[in-house]
C-alpha cells in the first residue's frame, strides 16, 4: 500500500471513528492526529495526558507502575516494598528486564518481590504495623540491602495510612534511609504522573543527601539518566561513553545503586534519554546544582553520531577527538550491518505504539534500515513529547494519543504495515491476522537496542520478524470461520 | 501566581516551562534583556504571556514566580 495522502489519512480518522456515539467521536478525535511538520506546538493538532474514559480499551498503566515499574524498581541496592496487597508487585515482577549486577537475594534486589500482603484486617484496623514489621524483618533477612522504599499501592491512599511515619520511625532504627513513595495506582491519569511522584520523591528523600560530602571528582563525570538497562542497554551506552573519554557517575536508574543517585548532583553533566519519566528531576538539577542536562538519542547510526556529537561538545578538544576516533572505529561496523540488512528490509512500513521515549527515538534507527514508520503514538505522553515527534515523523503520517484497542486494530487493518512494534497485550491480535509484532516495550526478551552494538542486534531482529514466512501462510481465526462455512455451503 | 521556569535553551533562545501543566514553549521576546534588568512581559510561541518582576540577569536555569499579562504591578 502507498502512503496516504493528508486528505486520505484525514479520512481514515473519520471513517474508523463513525462507529462510536457522538460523543466519544468527538473526545477521540482530538487525540488523533495527522502529522504536519509546519505545526511548531503540538497542542494545535493533539491531545494529550487526558483521562481514558471507560468503555474503552486503553493499554495504559497506574502511577504505581510508573513508580515502582520505572523509576525505583532498577535501582538494585534498595528494597521496593509495594505495599498493599499481593497481586501489584506479584504480576509485575521482573517483567520489564532490568539487567543488573549482583548476588540476588544478598546484595541486589531487582528481581524480588517484597510486599506487605494486606488482608482485610489491614485494611480495617490500618496497615502500619504492617508495615513496620515488615521493615524490621527486612533488616534481619537481608542486612546487605542499602536502603527502602514503600511503594504505596492504591489501599494505602484510601484508608488513609501513615506510611511517612513509619518510614521516618523505621530509618531512625536501621540507620538507612526509608522512603515513602506516594504513587497510589489511582492518582493521576497514567504511569506518567508516577513517575513526576517518583522523581519528586527521589528529590526530597535521596538527592542532597551527600551534599558537601568529600568527592573526588573531575571534568568529564557525567550521568546516565533515564535509561532502565532494559536488556543491558544503559550498559551499551555506557560502553560508548567510556571510550569518548567520559567518567560516568551514575545510572539513572537501570543497574543503578542509591549511591550513585546521591553523588549525581557531583557531575558536570546529565544525559537524559527518556525525557518522559525523568526530565523532572534533570530540571530539578539545572536549577539546584546548575547541571545542564542533554537530551540524546542512541537508537541507530545515524542518531547514534549526531548525539555523539553534540555530547562531545560540551567538552574540551581531547574528548571530541576521541569522539570522532568512536564514530570512525564503528563506522565499518555500521556499514556491514546496513549492508546486509537494509535490501532485506528497504521499503518495509513499521507503525509504532509505546510509551516513553521509544514512538519517536526509533525512528531514525528504522530510517537507517531503509524502512518507513508510518504511524505513532504515545500511551502517556505529554503535548511537550509530541512537539518532539512531529519534527521526527515524516508528513501525514499518523499520531495517535492513548489509542484503544478497537482503534488499533483498525488502523493496522486500513494502513496495512509489515510490522507493528508495540506491547505484548498487543501481540497475539496482530500476529493472528498476519502481521509480524515485535515487542518494544522489552525489545521482545532481547536487546540490548541502543549504542552501536545494540543496533547490531536491532536490525537482526527486526529481519527475524520480517523475513519469517510463517506469517504469510496464517489465516486469522476469524476469516477460517468463514472459509468452513463456505466449504459447508458447497 | 504560577510557578514558572526559564532556561536557556539549546538553540541558544529561551524556553519556558509550567511545571504544573507541563507546558513547554519557547519564548519569542522578552521584555527587559540586559544584565542588570532583567524580566518584564514574555511572549510565548503559543500565544500565550506572562509578566514577571524585572530583575538582575538571573543564571541559566530558574524558577520565577510569573502573572499571566496583560497585568502590570
Amino acid at each position: 500500500m502507498t502512503t496516504l495522502s493528508r486528505e486520505e489519512t484525514d479520512a481514515l480518522i473519520a471513517e474508523v471513528l463513525e462507529v462510536y456515539p457522538e460523543k466519544a467521536q468527538k473526545d477521540r478525535k482530538k487525540h488523533l492526529a495527522v502529522n504536519d511538520q509546519t505545526i511548531e506546538q503540538s497542542k494545535k493538532c493533539i491531545t494529550s495526558n487526558r483521562k481514558s474514559l471507560p468503555g474503552v480499551m486503553t493499554i495504559r498503566g497506574c502511577a504505581y507502575a510508573g513508580s515502582k515499574g520505572v523509576v525505583w524498581g532498577p535501582i538494585k541496592d534498595m528494597i521496593h516494598i509495594s505495599h498493599g496487597p499481593v497481586g501489584c508487585g506479584q504480576y509485575s515482577r521482573a517483567g520489564r528486564r532490568n539487567y543488573y549486577v549482583g548476588t540476588t537475594g544478598v546484595d541486589s534486589f531487582g528481581t524480588m518481590n517484597f510486599t506487605s500482603d494486606f488482608q482485610e484486617k489491614d485494611i480495617v484496623f490500618g496497615g502500619d504495623k504492617k508495615l513496620a514489621k515488615l521493615i524490621e524483618e527486612i533488616e534481619q533477612l537481608f542486612p546487605l540491602h542499602r536502603g527502602i522504599s514503600v511503594q504505596s499501592e492504591c489501599p494505602i491512599g484510601l484508608i488513609g495510612d501513615d506510611i511517612e511515619s513509619v518510614s521516618k520511625k523505621a530509618a531512625a532504627v536501621i540507620e538507612k534511609p526509608v522512603v515513602p513513595v506516594r504513587c497510589e495506582g489511582f492518582r493521576g491519569v497514567s504511569q506518567s504522573l508516577g513517575h513526576h511522584i517518583a522523581n519528586d520523591a527521589i528529590r526530597d528523600w535521596v538527592l542532597d543527601k551527600r551534599d558537601g560530602a568529600a568527592y573526588e571528582g573531575t571534568p568529564y563525570d557525567v550521568a546516565i539518566i533515564g535509561d532502565y538497562n532494559i536488556g543491558g542497554d544503559a550498559w551499551a551506552t555506557r560502553i560508548l561513553l567510556e571510550e569518548m573519554g567520559l567518567r560516568v557517575v551514575a545510572q539513572w536508574s537501570g543497574d543503578g545503586t542509591l549511591a550513585e543517585m546521591m553523588n549525581t548532583p557531583k557531575v558536570k553533566l546529565n544525559l537524559l534519554h527518556c525525557y518522559r519519566s525523568m526530565n523532572y528531576i534533570s530540571r530539578h538539577m539545572e536549577e539546584k546544582y546548575g547541571i545542564p542536562y542533554l537530551e540524546y538519542n542512541f537508537f541507530g547510526p545515524t542518531k547514534i553520531i549526531e548525539s555523539l556529537r553534540k555530547i562531545a561538545a560540551f567538552f574540551d578538544d581531547s574528548i571530541k577527538e576521541k569522539t570522532e576516533a568512536v564514530i570512525a572505529r564503528y563506522q565499518p561496523m555500521m556499514d556491514e550491518i546496513i549492508a546486509k540488512y537494509k535490501p532485506r528490509l528497504q521499503g518495509k512500513k513499521v507503525m509504532l505504539y509505546v510509551g516513553g521515549l521509544r514512538p519517536r527515538h526509533v525512528i531514525g534507527a528504522y530510517e537507517d534500515l531503509g524502512m518507513e514508520v508510518i504511524g505513532t503514538g504515545y500511551e502517556f505522553a505529554h503535548n511537550d513529547d509530541y512537539d518532539r515527534t512531529i519534527k521526527e515523523m515524516g508528513d501525514a503520517t499518523l499520531l495517535y494519543d492513548d489509542v484503544t484497542g478497537f482503534e488499533l486494530e483498525e488502523f493496522v487493518k486500513r494502513l496495512k504495515p509489515d510490522m507493528v512494534g508495540s506491547g505484548i497485550k498487543e501481540k497475539y491480535i496482530f500476529q493472528k491476522m498476519g502481521i509480524p509484532l515485535r515487542q518494544m516495550h522489552s525489545w521482545d526478551y532481547s536487546g540490548p537496542y541502543h549504542g552501536y552494538d545494540g543496533f547490531a542486534i536491532f536490525a537482526r531482529d527486526m529481519d527475524i520478524a520480517l523475513s519469517n514466512p510463517t506469517f504469510k501462510n496464517l489465516t486469522p481465526p476469524w476469516k477460517k470461520v468463514v472459509e468452513d462455512e463456505a466449504k459447508k455451503a458447497a | 501566581m504560577a510557578n514558572i521556569m526559564i532556561r536557556q535553551a539549546e538553540s541558544g533562545g529561551l524556553t519556558f516551562y509550567l511545571p504544573k501543566r507541563d507546558l513547554e514553549a519557547s519564548i519569542e521576546s522578552i521584555e527587559f534583556d540586559t544584565p542588570e534588568k532583567w524580566g518584564g512581559e514574555l511572549k510565548l510561541d503559543n500565544g500565550g504571556s506572562y509578566y514577571i518582576d524585572p530583575i538582575a540577569k538571573p543564571p541559566p536555569s530558574a524558577h520565577f514566580p510569573a502573572r499571566q499579562a496583560p497585568w502590570r504591578g
